[in-house]
């Protein structure tokens, strides 16, 4: 017998943008509220993990063919980068820094290297976690 | 500030990320890792050369100035031990070329080794104890990888074993670190041994002590080694090597900080805990050791043994015992890297690790024949070789403070090692031949460059002693006048 899940498909279709949508505000909420790279991770690889529940493996592959693993190694990379960027303008290790800029739609905001930093550990969450549940998931 | 002091730690890091990007392409990955672990070793050496001329080199990370920013702190100790561990690693990894197979390197085994070393030297160069405890970590996900990598039977239950082991003594860990955060309100090693002097370290402090004892000697194998000789049997023999030769020694350097820099004022209680548990831990690692048959097992209650010796050093906390216990802690990494390969390379070429099975290599491998007695007279201590000085040193401080029954046991358990390697050789490579006409030629390649490169450092170390005691001399001055240790950290001291 097969179960058709349409109240399940149609319903993630919706909560995952609105999921998505928040975790890319916890990411960026970050610096003066609660938030920030693990949590909104975290949320973001919920989100994906709800798109796989509702449809299945193959499927989300095929709208969304990419290596989790590299997306960890990505992050990663990026979290490191930061830090190098702070001994080629010769200050310690991870030193941060930030300035002030007009955005078009946004008004004045603070740009800060913290934020490229957490932008790191959220790539690295989300490729860590998705590769943890897929790598189970797909085990026969 | 200084950026160097960063790049034993950042190089490997890096660079173990990226290899994460090459998964395929092994040739690029093998060059990588080489040319990055080099590079750590020069960059180490470097740094031993600054601290030797401009004394401790300290880096206060994100500019962040000591008690309430992450400090990385290089005094000669810790950079000894970054260049041995490098040292350790390119030997190590000469030899996974060639003995591990095409599955292995496939699943990240390089990217691991790296982050591995990462975790080591970070370790070693911190100064911050939560800093430690993730630097532990990240050395022992490392290691939890490696060790359950290629998924037999026997090291899937090894890898169960250790990691409950390591889980439950980093919750300890945590647990330590709390208590002492909430008496002390600090975290960064030079604030804490200001803090702990200022207040005097009284019961509470010393039972928090006991409890870092714990922690450490369940890390390092002192006296809690119940897990070691399974779970170092169970990796290939590449890994083990670095295991055998890396894992342990951060765990005698936690113990060395901590019981030279922040708990040294009850001595008497503090180090009499340690001697005894250094003196079980000689006599049962020196009991398995001869007890055992096979050459795997042997080789890991070596690692006991010495283990036991260096903390007997450090127990004694005399300038002579400790400059001996630094100086046989880098021996013994050289010296356990070189015997775990040639072993590895002895069960390979024989396909079995058990001794009755093996005999009359001799004729055919007359190099590594003459490669495993030298590594088995230098573990054992003989002159010319490297183990020698350390154990004289250690041996003469235990004596002038009048550890006589220590110091005999060390004599005896050095005996006992030398006679349980001894049986390796003997039975081995003496006797009649049980190679086939076939077997002469099988397996076993690739240990000469880096077994060579091994065994000259410890000919050399043994004869260039007096060069390698100036260097130890230093780190050792700063491990028996910890005030040297806060004024680098603590520039304006009377936080």
């Amino acid at each position: 017998m097969k179960f058709t899940d349409v109240i399940l498909q149609t319903s993630a279709k919706i909560l995952v943008f609105i999921i998505l949508t928040f975790s890319i505000y916890v990411l960026f909420a970050g610096h003066n509220n609660p938030g920030g790279g693990f949590i909104g991770g975290l949320i973001t690889a919920s989100a994906l993990v709800l798109l796989y529940i509702a449809f299945d493996v193959k499927t989300v592959h095929e709208i969304l063919p990419i290596d989790f693993k590299i997306v960890g190694a990505v992050g990663l990379m990026i979290a490191l980068l930061t830090g190098i960027g702070s001994l080629v303008v010769d200050e310690p290790f991870l030193s941060q820094t930030f300035w002030y800029e007009d955005l078009p739609l946004f008004g004045k905001t603070e740009l800060t290297t913290a934020l490229v930093f957490d932008l790191g550990v959220y790539l690295a969450v989300v490729g860590t976690t998705m590769t943890i549940i897929l790598s189970i998931g797909e085990d026969e | 500030m200084n950026n160097l002091v960063i790049l034993p730690i950042l190089l490997p890091l890096f660079s173990g990320v990226l290899l994460f990007f090459l998964r395929r392409q092994i040739r690029t990955q093998q060059a990588i890792t080489l040319v990055a672990t080099t590079a750590t070793l020069i960059s180490s050496l470097v740094l031993i050369g600054s601290i030797s001329r401009d004394g401790i080199q300290i880096l206060n990370m994100g500019g962040w100035e000591a008690p309430y920013g992450i400090t990385l702190v290089a005094d000669m100790l810790a950079a000894l031990l970054t260049a041995t561990a490098s040292i350790v690693t390119i030997a190590c990894l000469l030899y996974t070329f060639h003995s591990i197979g095409e599955d292995r390197k496939k699943f990240y085994v390089y990217p691991l080794l790296l982050l591995l070393l990462c975790g080591v030297n970070g370790s070693f160069l911190t100064g911050d104890i939560f800093n430690l405890f993730v630097f532990f970590e990240v050395m022992l996900i490392s290691s939890y990888a490696l060790i359950s990598l290629g998924g037999g039977k026997v090291q899937l239950r090894e890898t169960i074993k250790y990691m409950i082991t390591n889980i439950i003594s980093s919750m300890l860990f945590i647990v330590a670190v709390a208590y002492l955060y909430s008496i002390t309100g600090t975290l960064s090693m030079a604030h804490l041994s200001e803090r702990v002097a200022l207040a005097g370290q009284d019961g509470l402090i010393t039972t928090v002590s006991l409890l870092f004892l714990i922690v450490f000697g369940l890390k390092a194998g002192l006296l809690l080694f119940f897990w070691l000789p399974g779970s170092y049997s169970a990796p290939p023999a590449a890994i083990a090597a670095i295991f055998a030769a890396l894992l342990t020694k951060v765990g005698i350097y936690a113990i060395m900080r901590m019981f030279t820099l922040i708990f040294y004022h009850q001595s008497d209680f503090t180090h009499t805990v340690l001697v005894w548990m250094s003196a079980l831990t000689m006599i049962l690692g020196a009991v398995g050791a001869i007890a055992y048959g096979d050459i795997r097992r042997i080789l890991a209650y070596n690692v006991i043994v010495s283990v036991g010796f260096v903390v007997f050093g450090v127990a004694v906390a005399s300038r002579e015992a400790l400059t001996g216990a630094v100086f046989y802690l880098i021996h013994d990494m050289l010296a356990k890297a070189l015997i775990f390969i040639l072993g590895g390379v002895i069960v390979s070429i024989a396909g079995t690790d058990r001794l009755r099975d093996i005999s009359g290599l001799i004729r055919f491998r007359p190099t590594l024949g003459w490669l495993f007695f030298l590594s088995a007279l230098a573990l054992a201590g003989v002159p010319p070789l490297s183990g020698f000085v350390g154990k004289v040193m250690i041996l003469q401080g235990g004596i002038a403070q009048s550890y006589y029954v220590m110091a005999a046991i060390g004599l005896l358990t050095s005996l006992l090692v030398l006679y349980s390697v001894m049986k390796i050789f003997i039975n081995s490579f003496w006797g009649e031949t049980l190679l086939s006409e076939g077997e002469e030629k099988s397996p076993g390649k690739g240990y000469l460059l880096p077994g060579a490169m091994l065994a000259a450092l410890l000919i050399g170390l043994g004869l260039g002693a007096e060069t390698v005691l100036t260097y130890v001399g230093q780190a050792v001055e700063v491990m028996l006048n910890p005030m040297l240790y806060i004024e680098a950290v603590l520039p304006q001291t009377g936080m």
